[in-house]
């Protein structure tokens, strides 16, 4: 069961990451990486993160990746084009990649004493305890300063999105006024 | 009245002067800027007379080790010391030391004497200028100077005090320093004094290498105890110290600064540039005597550089119409006649014309500068005249110098010329040509200062639109007090003088077999004294036509004196140019600018040149970035990964490939 | 063990995570819009997540899975922040090719 759902959905990330390269709209690119995301979530769910799958599904694919669909369509910037830039990035960029994922596959194929996933096993068999119970315990003891940090770093991010994103009155008159000659 | 003398307060009260007027000067009320200025030479001429006169009450002037004296007095040397020594490293110790003995004691008197003097004239003559508080602090930093410099235990705070008052001399001499003629002359003698101050330095030098010490009574200690020094050393180190003391005291060849100097107000040609300072090389070789007895070929050096640079300036001073041209070429004069004296090893009688000449010369100023300033700064004396009914006590106080100058008997410097011709004569054969030499100055001497004493008072006045007037009270006082002591102050006798210098410039008594050789000398210098004081009435007051038609006769010889015998030009030809096309050139082109220069532009060129390389490297393309940015953490990984082939790695990598 | 109990070893799902993490560099590279780049940044972190959550089972280190949260949550910021400035950028430049916004000044 574990085997049969592991490769269905990790089949499905390597064809969503695929397709992203594959596409030339954006959009196409987006919705495909929704469809990486989710499959992670189940991918992390076969792991025992349950957490974590929940946290997956809805901060990266019900936000961010929303988040990613929304400005495509807002700036709707149109399809790509190959340029002679793109061509010589692709020459070059593709062995070193094959480069890298050989070197990488290298090393965790040598590494010995890898454990393998069972379904259903999570972090701890304690019955009182489960994955978000262990998660939490850490979470609010000991790392609760980078806790609190992150939501200041989260709230700094609001306000620099909004400040980056916005529209500034004289700006706009300038850029509208070149428009017009 | 007896305690010890309190040497430091001598310099110590003309700095506070300096430093009070100069820091508050501009903003003090005139009248306490003039008390200020006149307090700190009165205070120190205080000292000095409180030290002589503990000094003059012992028994026998001279020292005596042997006799007890009261408590609390001191006798001669006396010497004070700072505790913390200024320089206390393993090859030369110096400390800042006073020493009062009778040489210094003398030069004190007629420094802070005549200094003081001269302050109180001042306040008359620069009573309109708007530097008066700038002036007065210059003055006392003169004195604090001069007086560091007579005290000075050893070489080195000499130095300090001859730099000094160098110094104070340029600024001095530039105190108009709007006036271009007069920040140049200001520059000339300060870059020509330096010229000398080398010489000086080598010798201080030479006199540290060869006695390791530079304290005036260890070195003449140490050249006592050992007769073998080798003459050649300490010629050189005499040579070296000449050169110094020419330098200051406008000596061949290094005189050129002193007639230029006159570009100064008059009270500081007076002080500086005819009692004080110039004397200071004269002082210098009385100090150090025990060395120059040892070097008789560097003692004969300085007789005939002496002897040469008397003759030569009064030649020159002939033929020039200023008044205080005059008077500067008759001081340089008057100082070759002290080298001369230096020069066959009568210091005493140095000492005593150098005593004289302080007297005299000062009075010749301070009344040169009351006719100037009666003249409304007018110096020409071609357009003086007739002035004796106008200015009377400014006429028989110069009388008095004049007669003085020329050598009258029973006149101050009748007893010191005649010392100093009576020592040359008795000295050798060599001596007797320095005798003729003296006497054929003293000629001339008469003849140039009756001229100028002619042209000046007597006769009509040959500007019509001038108005002269006496000068103000404070500027007779001091004339008078000097035509006293210029009257009586050669009474002492040369014979007195010398014994009680003896303890600090040894005695060379001068004894001829030939009896009465003294007086029938003096008789001859009086005789041709009255020679030149006949030809200088002949030509300028009874045939006054004669002197432009003898010019106009020898109109070459007439040039070659009215122009210095051309020696500035000369200097400025051969050394002046010369050295200002190797700065402009040499330094300035080619080390400054293309050495220099080009090194900084090499450098800058290297900066523009890699940043203009660099510079590709941030394209601001997105793509280069991001594959510059792969590159990097591929190179990392491989680094982490290979590098257990020279360090240690990571011992979870270790583990993985491993296989734990 | 069964076909249906076979259980999955973790290599594959290392493998799995370092060709994702290199499909990411691909894109990283070789395309042209910038919001794909983007994107594919987005996806060489899922990548590394997944990682992370296989070793946090191998060892059972909650500290993993934690590791993993908070790559999340600076993920999401990144991504709004980025955002911004490419919306900024393209109000200005007019176009999300990566070639030719090249002047770091706007």
């Amino acid at each position: 069961m574990h085997l049969i759902l592991f490769f269905l959905f990790a089949g499905f990330c390597l064809a969503g990451a695929i397709n992203l390269l594959w596409q030339t709209h954006p959009i196409n690119s987006a919705l495909s990486l929704i469809v990486v995301m989710t499959s992670l979530a189940v991918l992390y769910l076969l792991l025992g993160a349950e957490f974590l799958a929940i946290a997956q599904i809805i901060v990266y694919a019900g936000a961010v990746m929303v988040l990613f669909t929304f400005v495509v369509m807002l700036l709707n910037a149109g399809r790509e084009e190959r340029t002679l830039g793109s061509r010589a990035a692709a020459r070059v960029g593709f062995p070193a990649v094959v480069v890298l994922l050989a070197v990488l596959a290298t090393i965790i194929l040598r590494a010995q004493g890898l454990a393998s996933a069972h379904l259903g096993q999570g972090l701890t068999s304690d019955p009182n305890s489960s994955n978000l119970v262990l998660l939490s315990q850490v979470l609010f003891h000991e790392l609760l300063l980078p806790f609190e940090l992150t939501s200041v770093l989260i709230l700094i991010a609001i306000l620099g999105a909004v400040a980056i994103a916005r529209r500034e009155g004289s700006e706009v008159g300038g850029s509208e006024r070149t428009a017009e000659k | 009245m007896n305690g010890p003398p309190h040497l430091w307060l001598i310099p110590l009260l003309p700095l506070a002067g300096f430093l009070l007027n100069g820091i508050l000067g501009a903003r003090l009320p005139r009248w306490l800027v003039t008390t200020i200025g006149l307090l700190a030479p009165l205070g120190a001429l205080a000292v000095v007379l409180n030290a002589t006169a503990v000094a003059a009450s012992h028994p026998g002037i001279t020292v005596c080790k042997g006799c007890t004296y009261p408590q609390g007095s001191f006798y001669l040397p006396n010497v004070e010391t700072c505790p913390h020594a200024w320089i206390a490293l393993p090859g030369l110790h110096v400390d800042f030391t006073f020493v009062l003995d009778q040489l210094s004691l003398v030069m004190l008197l007629v420094v802070t004497g005549v200094g003081f003097l001269i302050h109180v004239y001042s306040v008359g003559y620069m009573r309109d200028d708007p530097g008066y508080a700038r002036y007065f602090s210059y003055l006392n930093l003169f004195l604090f100077f001069m007086t560091t410099l007579v005290l000075a235990g050893n070489v080195l705070v000499m130095f300090v005090g001859w730099e000094g008052v160098g110094l104070a001399s340029y600024l001095l001499i530039g105190f108009w320093f709007q006036k271009p003629s007069a920040a140049a002359a200001g520059k000339k003698a300060f870059i020509v004094n330096r010229i000398g101050d080398f010489g000086f330095l080598i010798g201080i030098f030479l006199l540290l290498a060869n006695f390791g010490t530079l304290t005036f009574s260890e070195i003449a200690n140490k050249l006592a105890a050992s007769p073998i020094w080798s003459s050649g050393v300490l010629t050189a180190i005499c040579l070296c110290l000449l050169a110094g003391a020419a330098g200051k005291s406008a000596q061949l060849p290094l005189y050129v600064w002193l007639p230029d100097a006159m570009e100064g107000p008059t009270p500081v040609s007076a002080l500086i540039h005819a009692a004080t300072m110039v004397t200071a090389g004269v002082y210098m070789i009385a100090r150090t005597h025990f060395l120059f007895d040892r070097a008789p070929i560097a003692l004969g050096t300085v007789a005939i550089v002496g002897a040469a640079t008397a003759i030569f300036a009064a030649t020159i001073a002939l033929a020039q119409n200023d008044i205080k041209r005059v008077l500067a070429y008759s001081t340089i004069s008057q100082l070759g006649y002290m080298f001369l004296a230096c020069g066959v090893a009568a210091y005493s009688a140095a000492i005593f014309h150098l005593v004289t000449h302080a007297f005299f010369k000062a009075l010749l100023f301070l009344a040169a500068g009351s006719v100037i300033h009666a003249m409304g700064g007018e110096q020409d004396m071609r357009k003086m005249g007739g002035l004796r009914k106008k200015l009377p006590v400014t006429f028989w106080t110069m009388t008095v110098a004049v007669f003085t100058i020329a050598g009258f008997w029973p006149l101050a410097a009748f007893y010191s010329k005649d010392a100093i011709l009576y020592a040359a004569f008795v000295h050798g054969v060599g001596g007797k040509f320095l005798w003729f030499v003296g006497l054929v100055t003293a000629m001339l001497t008469a003849l140039y200062m009756f001229r100028l004493w002619y042209m000046t008072f007597f006769g009509e006045l040959r500007t019509a639109d001038a108005h002269p007037h006496e000068s103000p009270w404070s500027m007779r006082a001091p004339l008078i007090v000097l035509a006293l002591l210029s009257i009586c102050g050669g009474w002492i006798g040369i014979e007195r003088f010398s014994s009680y210098l003896a303890p600090a410039v040894g005695l060379h008594p001068a004894v001829s077999s030939f009896p009465h050789l003294e007086l029938i000398l003096g008789i001859v210098a009086v005789l041709v004294a009255l020679e030149g004081f006949l030809i200088a009435d002949k030509y300028y007051r009874r045939k006054t036509e004669r002197p432009a038609q003898l010019a106009a006769a020898m109109p070459a010889e007439y040039k070659l004196l009215a122009n210095k015998y051309y020696v500035d030009e000369f200097y400025d030809a051969r050394l002046v140019k010369p050295l200002f096309w190797f700065s402009q050139f040499v330094l300035g082109w080619v080390v400054d600018f293309a050495i220099l220069g080009g090194i900084a532009w090499l450098l800058a060129g290297i900066a523009n040149l890699s940043g203009a390389i660099l510079q590709r490297w941030q394209s601001g393309n997105l793509r280069s970035y991001a594959a510059w940015l792969a590159l990097g953490a591929a190179a990392l990984l491989l680094f982490v990964l290979l590098g257990h082939h020279f360090a240690e790695p990571p011992r979870i990598m270790v583990n993985l490939v491993r296989g734990h | 063990m069964s076909f249906m109990q076979h259980d999955v070893p973790l290599t594959w799902y290392l493998l799995l995570s370092a060709v994702l993490f290199s499909l990411g560099v691909v894109g990283f590279l070789i395309k042209r819009n910038l919001i794909t780049v983007f994107m594919s940044i987005e996806l060489m972190l899922n990548a590394v997540n997944l990682s992370f959550v296989a070793f946090a089972y191998q060892w059972h280190a909650v500290k993993g899975q934690i590791f993993v949260f908070f790559v999340m949550m600076v993920a999401a910021a990144e991504a709004a922040v980025g955002l911004a400035i490419i919306i900024a950028v393209f109000r200005t430049r007019a176009t999300l090719a990566v070639d030719r916004i090249d002047l770091m000044k706007l």
